[in-house]
């Protein structure tokens, strides 16, 4: 059975450090940790923002970045892809079939999920709580920090879900970065190869491995919300 | 929490925007290739033999033929190594590609359930499994552009049957591999290049039912994109590369690729393969 095949692969491969595993994990882990990273800087503000903020059209824009959470990742890469590639318009960047491009993408994925997890969490808030801080006499970039920070259980909720959606997308990853062996491979780039190469037990592997370590990441950030939740 | 948040993006994104300059290095090279070299594993063998030689970096975008001879088309990629004949020919007529060379060939295999309904292994010729296949049916077709469809297509014209007719035919529009998979759990037929059978064979329950008409030949050629219509190639690397697919050293890993493994070559180096 090459489930279990897999699974024992899994484990054996982390048993014994195996050099292309430790290199593949990691890379997932930079890439899709710098995406999220830059999502959370541009898309905390936004959805601060989006909350908190009253201008016309702002329901058109809520629901955009409604809709933006299901984007295909396929679709954002193949955006992408189109301004990247030599003969796009940012193809004199040398960009393509980089880690870079491959970071890029998955902001794009990711920067709907934060902005709605931020608004929803802010949103959450009342709205008194802004407007007493503002009469204290903070002014508006001390007020927004200050929301912010008391809306850190949702903003978790937002990292989470930004990690989560980027670390296990495969098509924009493979798009923009190519599935290039040691340098954009990365976990979900390498198991669509082993699974076309009839790889089952070795591509199982590596998505036990993916699962451990989203299972590590969350984990982590679970345990700080519980801890500041509390 | 925050502050450290947009410190460490602050970072990654100075990180992301400065990296290129450094990542758009002259010494590497764009390889558009079709999937029945990467699934095959033969890019293993041969990209490390020639980093290692040339000093030039090889990125193998491994798609369809037909996506690899459209990156060509637009300047995206440096190189190329596909198995579409045809297509290839009207883009060397455009301009797009130049110094082409053929590697190495092998051929194009009808697999199918051992019961074989249809009694393609009983064909006399080639037209024969064809109409055999297209009365009976299920046949399962790339759809993808790729090599093999153009030749699937092909074969069904040059038996004068239309691919519309051909009963219970599906197109997956997926690599040869998923293909095969869908064709096994179907009790299809197929069209398949040998190498990519030969690779999962031991996860299928199909067998060789048509082989070795000359129609079903397959052979592989590389080209360099020419630089005079798209500037930005890196004519200088691609044109080692294309050298090197031909040179004694990389013509001997070809024909032993596959042997310990598989039993048999998977593909045919050009000093021994038959041309077009």
């Amino acid at each position: 059975m090459e489930l279990w095949e897999g699974v024992v692969e899994a484990v054996r491969m982390v048993a014994r450090a195996d050099p292309y595993l430790r290199d593949v994990a990691l890379r997932t882990l930079l890439v899709s940790g710098s995406a999220t990273l830059l999502a959370m800087a541009v898309g905390v503000p936004l959805g601060y923002l989006l909350a908190r903020a009253r201008f016309p059209g702002r329901t058109v824009v809520l629901t955009a970045v409604h809709t933006g959470m299901g984007l295909p990742p396929v679709i954002a890469g193949l955006v992408i892809f189109l301004l990247f590639v030599r003969s796009g318009p940012f193809g004199g960047l040398g960009l393509i079939y980089t880690p870079q491009a491959m970071v890029i993408a998955q902001f794009v994925i990711a920067l709907p999920m934060v902005v709605g997890f931020t608004a929803a969490a802010v949103a959450s808030l009342p709205v008194e709580f802004s407007e007493l801080l503002a009469m204290l006499g903070a002014g508006p970039l001390r007020t927004m920090w200050l929301t912010v920070r008391e809306a850190r259980l949702g903003l978790l909720a937002a990292v989470m879900a930004g990690f989560g959606a980027v670390i296990s997308e495969v098509g924009a990853s493979m798009t923009v970065g190519g599935n290039l062996a040691g340098s954009t491979r990365v976990l979900t780039t390498a198991i669509v190869l082993e699974a076309s190469r009839g790889e089952h037990a070795r591509a199982i592997a590596l998505g036990v491995i993916l699962l451990a370590l989203a299972l590590a990441v969350n984990f982590i950030l679970t345990s700080f919300q519980q801890r500041r939740g509390a | 929490m925050p502050k450290a948040i947009i410190g460490a993006a602050s970072l990654v994104l100075a990180a992301v925007l400065v990296a290129p300059a450094c990542g758009g290095d002259e010494r590497s090279i764009i390889l558009a290739t079709t999937t029945s070299v990467q699934d095959s594993g033969l890019l293993d063998v041969l990209v490390p033999a020639f980093e290692e030689r040339s000093g030039y970096e090889v990125k193998v975008i491994a798609v369809g033929s037909g996506a690899a001879l459209a990156m060509a088309e637009r300047g995206d990629a440096d190189a190329v190594f596909v198995h579409s004949p045809a297509a290839e020919q009207r883009l060397v007529d455009a301009g797009h590609l130049v110094e082409g060379a053929l590697v190495m060939a092998n051929d194009f295999v009808i697999v199918g359930p051992a019961a074989d309904p249809a009694g393609v292994g009983e064909a006399t010729s080639l037209a024969d499994a064809l109409r055999r296949i297209a009365s009976t049916g299920p046949f399962v077709s790339r759809g993808d552009e790729s090599g093999t469809h153009a030749k699937e297509l092909e074969l069904w014209r040059t038996a004068g049957i239309d691919p519309g007719e051909v009963r219970l035919r599906e197109e997956t529009g997926q690599g040869m591999g998923a293909t095969l998979n869908v064709a096994n759990e179907k009790r299809a037929y197929t069209l398949t290049d040998r190498a990519t059978f030969l690779v999962l064979r031991d996860e299928l329950d199909l067998e060789v039912l048509f082989a070795g008409d000359p129609a079903l030949a397959n052979p592989y050629h590389a080209y360099v994109v020419n630089p005079d219509r798209h500037p930005k190639v890196r004519a200088e690397g691609a044109r080692e590369f294309v050298r090197f697919l031909t040179s004694a050293e990389a013509q001997r890993l070809i024909g032993e690729f596959g042997k310990e493994r598989f039993g048999s070559p998977l593909f045919r180096p050009a000093g021994l393969a038959t041309g077009r």
